[in-house]
This record gives C-alpha cells, sequence and structure tokens, in this order.
C-alpha cells in the first residue's frame, strides 16, 4: 500500500521545506525521522539569513540559491504576520567588520558588488562603525552593512512548516532505500511514488562514497546583556576561513537575539563528526569575539553547544535526482548554509522531480557530479 | 541563620544552598522569562540556569550552585 506521494527523509529544516513545497503542489507527503524534529544541524545553527557575493571566496550559485531563498523567505513571512513572531524573525541586518585596510577593500568590492545588483548594501568607515555598534572595539577600519539580512529560531520554523504541510510524521530509522520504498529499521517498509532524501549528513549513507563529509562548529550564548549589539557582526575574514578545507579555524560571528542575548559563533573543524564540546576551539572562539567585543568577558556564558555542518566535498548542496536510484532525489549538503537556502532548495527540487522548468540553473547542484 | 531575601530577613537552616534557602523561605520564583513567566530552580546541579539571582550585589548568580551564609543579601526577578 502506498504510504504516501512524497516519502522525505529527515524532518530537519531541508526536509520540512521539501515537505511544504511538495505539499502546495497537491501531493501527500509523509516525513521519516527518527530523532527530533529539526533537531539535527538545524537546532545548532545560528539562524542567520543572509546573501552571499560571489566576491572573494563566494560562488556565483551559492549567491543565486541565497538570493532565490531570501525571496521565498520573505514571501512566506508576507503570507501572514505570525510568521515573522513564531520564527523570531528579525531583519537585523549583517555588518562585515573590517579589520584593516585590506579588509575594508574586500568590504568596498562586496558592496559594489551587491549594489551592482540592485541589493542595498552600505560602507561605513570607522566613525560610521562606531556610531552604529558602539560596543565595537575601536581602531577597526569599518563594515561593509547589508541591512536585508536577518535571523530566525531555525527549530520553530521546520515545525511550523511540517504543521503546514500536514505531513504524515512516520517515527523511525531509515536504513535502505531502494527507488519507490523505505526499509525501516524496525522492519516496516513504506511505499511512495518518489523518495526526496534530506538526513543531513546521515545522508551520505545513501550515496556513493565521498559525497557528504562533516564540519563540526561550536556556539555560544550568553545572559542577556545590557548593552547588546543591534546587527549581525560577522568578521570579514569569515568567508576566506570557512572556505580553507583542511584547517580548524574560528571567526567572529555575533548574532543578537531577542532580549538581548548575545549568540556567539563559530568555529570550523573539517572531518569531524564527535557532538562533545571541544574547549580549546571554543576558548580560541571566544578570545576571537572578545577581541572584537571587549564587553563580551563581563558576560556569563548560558550555554555551549556543538553542531556537525553537513557538508559536500565540493561545497555545494545536493539538490537533484539520486546519481544511482532511480526515484531518488536529493536535498542535502547545504553546509553552514542550510537554514538561508532551504526554500530554494525545495523549489528546485520539487521543479527537478516534478517536471518543471526550474526557475534556478539546477547544473552546479546536481548530484550526478561526484559520479564521474 | 539569617539571609536577607529581597530586603526582607530570613531564618534559614545552615549549611544549604541559596535556592535551598529560598525554597524554605517560600519563594517559588527566582526570576521571571523574557515572556514574563516565572522561573525557579529545577536541575539544581548548575546546568539549566533557571535559578539566577543577584547575590550581594552580584547579577546572575547561580542559587543552587552557591552556598547561603549569615548576611548574604540575595535579590530575586532580578
Ligand atoms: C554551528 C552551526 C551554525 C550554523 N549557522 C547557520 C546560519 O547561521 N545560517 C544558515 O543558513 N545555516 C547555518 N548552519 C547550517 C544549517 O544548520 C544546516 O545547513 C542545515 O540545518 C541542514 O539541514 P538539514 O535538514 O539538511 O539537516 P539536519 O538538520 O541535520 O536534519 C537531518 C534530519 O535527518 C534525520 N535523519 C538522518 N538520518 C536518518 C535516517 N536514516 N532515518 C530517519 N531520519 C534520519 C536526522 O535525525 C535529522 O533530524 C549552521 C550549522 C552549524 C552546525
Ligand atoms: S537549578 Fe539549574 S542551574 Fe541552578
Amino acid at each position: 500500500m502506498r504510504s504516501a506521494d512524497v516519502l522525505i527523509v529527515g524532518g530537519g529544516i531541508v526536509g520540512a521545506a521539501c515537505a511544504r513545497e511538495y505539499a502546495r503542489q497537491g501531493l501527500s507527503v509523509a516525513v521519516v525521522e527518527r530523532a527530533a524534529l529539526g533537531g539535527g544541524a538545524t537546532a545548532a545553527s545560528m539562524g542567520h539569513l543572509l546573501v552571499v557575493d560571489a566576491e572573494d571566496g563566494g560562488d556565483a550559485s551559492e549567491f543565486q540559491l541565497s538570493q532565490r531563498s531570501l525571496r521565498l523567505w520573505q514571501d512566506w513571512l508576507d503570507e501572514s504576520p505570525a510568521h515573522a513572531e513564531l520564527a523570531e524573525h528579525e531583519r537585523c541586518g549583517t555588518l562585515w567588520i573590517a579589520a584593516d585596510a585590506e579588509e575594508l577593500a574586500l568590504a568596498e568590492r562586496k558592496c559594489a558588488w551587491l549594489t551592482a545588483r540592485g541589493l542595498p548594501a552600505e560602507l561605513l568607515d570607522a566613525a560610521a562603525l562606531a556610531r552604529l555598534e558602539p560596543q565595537l572595539r575601536p581602531g577597526l577600519a569599518g563594515a561593509l552593512r547589508v541591512a536585508g539580512d536577518a535571523r530566525v529560531y531555525p527549530p520553530k520554523v521546520a515545525a511550523a512548516w511540517l504543521q503546514q504541510a500536514k505531513v504524515q510524521l512516520i517515527r523511525g530509522e531509515v536504513t535502505a532505500i531502494d527507488g519507490a520504498s523505505l526499509r525501516l529499521a524496525d522492519g516496516r517498509t513504506l511505499w511512495g511514488a518518489m523518495v526526496v532524501l534530506c538526513a543531513g549528513l546521515a545522508s551520505q549513507r545513501f550515496l556513493p562514497p565521498g559525497c557528504l563529509l562533516p564540519k563540526k562548529g561550536q556556539l555560544a550564548i550568553t545572559q542577556r546583556a545590557p548593552a547588546a549589539v543591534s546587527h549581525q557582526l560577522v568578521e570579514l575574514g569569515y568567508i576566506k576561513k570557512a572556505h580553507l578545507a583542511h584547517e580548524d579555524t574560528v571567526s567572529f560571528n555575533v548574532q543578537p537575539r531577542p532580549g538581548g542575548q548575545l549568540l556567539i559563533g563559530s568555529s570550523r573543524q573539517v572531518g569531524r563528526s564527535d557532538a562533545p564540546l571541544d574547549l580549546a576551539m571554543l576558548r580560541r572562539m571566544l578570545q576571537c569575539a572578545a577581541g572584537y567585543l571587549p564587553g563580551l568577558p563581563e558576560l556569563s556564558l548560558l550555554r555551549c553547544w556543538s553542531g556537525i555542518r553537513p557538508a559536500s566535498a565540493d561545497g555545494q548542496p545536493l539538490i537533484g535526482a539520486h546519481p544511482e536510484l532511480a526515484r531518488v532525489w536529493l536535498a542535502t549538503g547545504h553546509e553552514g548554509l542550510g537554514i538561508t537556502t532551504s526554500l530554494a532548495s525545495a523549489e528546485l527540487l520539487a521543479d527537478l522531480s516534478l517536471g518543471r522548468a526550474p526557475a534556478l540553473s539546477p547544473a552546479p547542484y546536481a548530484p550526478a557530479r561526484f559520479v564521474a | 541563620m539569617k539571609i536577607i531575601i529581597n530586603g526582607i530577613e530570613a531564618e534559614v537552616p545552615a549549611g544549604v544552598t541559596v535556592a535551598a534557602a529560598l525554597a524554605h523561605a517560600g519563594h517559588g520564583a527566582t526570576r521571571r522569562s523574557l515572556s514574563g513567566q516565572p522561573r525557579q530552580a529545577f536541575c539544581g546541579m548548575g546546568v539549566c540556569q533557571e535559578c539566577r539571582v543577584r547575590i550581594d550585589g552580584q547579577p546572575e548568580r547561580l542559587a543552587c550552585m552557591s552556598l547561603a551564609v549569615e548576611g548574604m543579601l540575595v535579590e530575586t526577578l532580578a
């Protein structure tokens, strides 16, 4: 017996976005999840919704996907005023902080790149930056302000999308996938017209070797800060570091949460998929943050946690047909951008799997690139 | 032993934590959440952070991890 038109493996932000999109197309959707909905990488993340430019380290297809996705986020927010509240959405904007003249030159290039594409971006000199965020240390060179970027709380969004999709939730662990059926650990078999694999890093189990790799990250959150910051603050070195393939890195990335708590990121350890906190990395990360926000060490940390970014071997997500299995579709490997790019990924996958003309060019994300 | 909770003297057993002292003196809540809900000690072992109070002027101290001492000033709902 058919369990649903579409069987989705994984109830993270990507699975939830796909569930919503297929449901909008009038299909019945079942989501198989072995743990908490919105739990995996989705719960560990920062929830920064950001446009990615292709200047210095970025990539044109990352820009396309993030840009399209932000449009779709806005459409969802426009559907109902309740959505923004539920998502804890706030258009805080991003300040890309330039520590020196070299980084300021990068800020200028990014600013020109974004404004050439009609996106609101402005360059701030040292004085303007200090006025806007007086908690930052003196002596910074300036910043690029991208006012349209925002922040959400991803687990709640995933839950809302799954609810909107009226999915049938199936608790269990998928152990085998063949064409249109799924086998669960407890012996059940589920049938659908198609299977959509959104299991984050664990998708690797059902893929040719070497498609996905883990990139561990750690975050910390403070008590409510008496003098908080108002933008998501990111050091301009971030993108450069994020793309360093074989090195452990920390970068300054601080986000204002509702009520004035500060979410402090971030670290990146390639190939690590263990959960325990790495205290040495955490210390490096906090020292890095305190280097930009000297008041930070005054605050107590309420929690620290780790999460694993599901990265692909070449940095682009896998969105499209499974390279080997018929009627199996993939949306995974979003690394550090899955919250931002979830909606455009879902739209693209639905376009491809339902035979519609895709809104985005699918080539950069085609999973077949890994089976040359 | 006496401590002062929100300006009012309270007689509490010697050797207890501030969280226990608050409970003994009939204080349900230690703080309020952003939405105004009362919160109180939950885990009793320094993990949940719900028991934060001001102790001798210092904010955000964990009541469950602090021993009550004679004359201590404890302020809740800070
Ligand atoms: C520290 C950190 C910070 C981040 N910050 C941001 C940010 O600011 N902005 C941004 O856009 N992105 C950010 N990300 C990236 C983002 O979190 C991920 O790209 C995104 O959450 C991936 O979502 P997913 O649905 O693919 O995976 P997951 O959220 O991991 O979901 C996969 C789900 O599949 C389930 N599953 C796996 N295997 C099976 C199986 N066999 N059977 C049944 N269920 C299964 C899992 O239990 C899990 O719930 C960050 C990530 C980290 C770690
Ligand atoms: S009761 Fe949980 S930290 Fe004190």
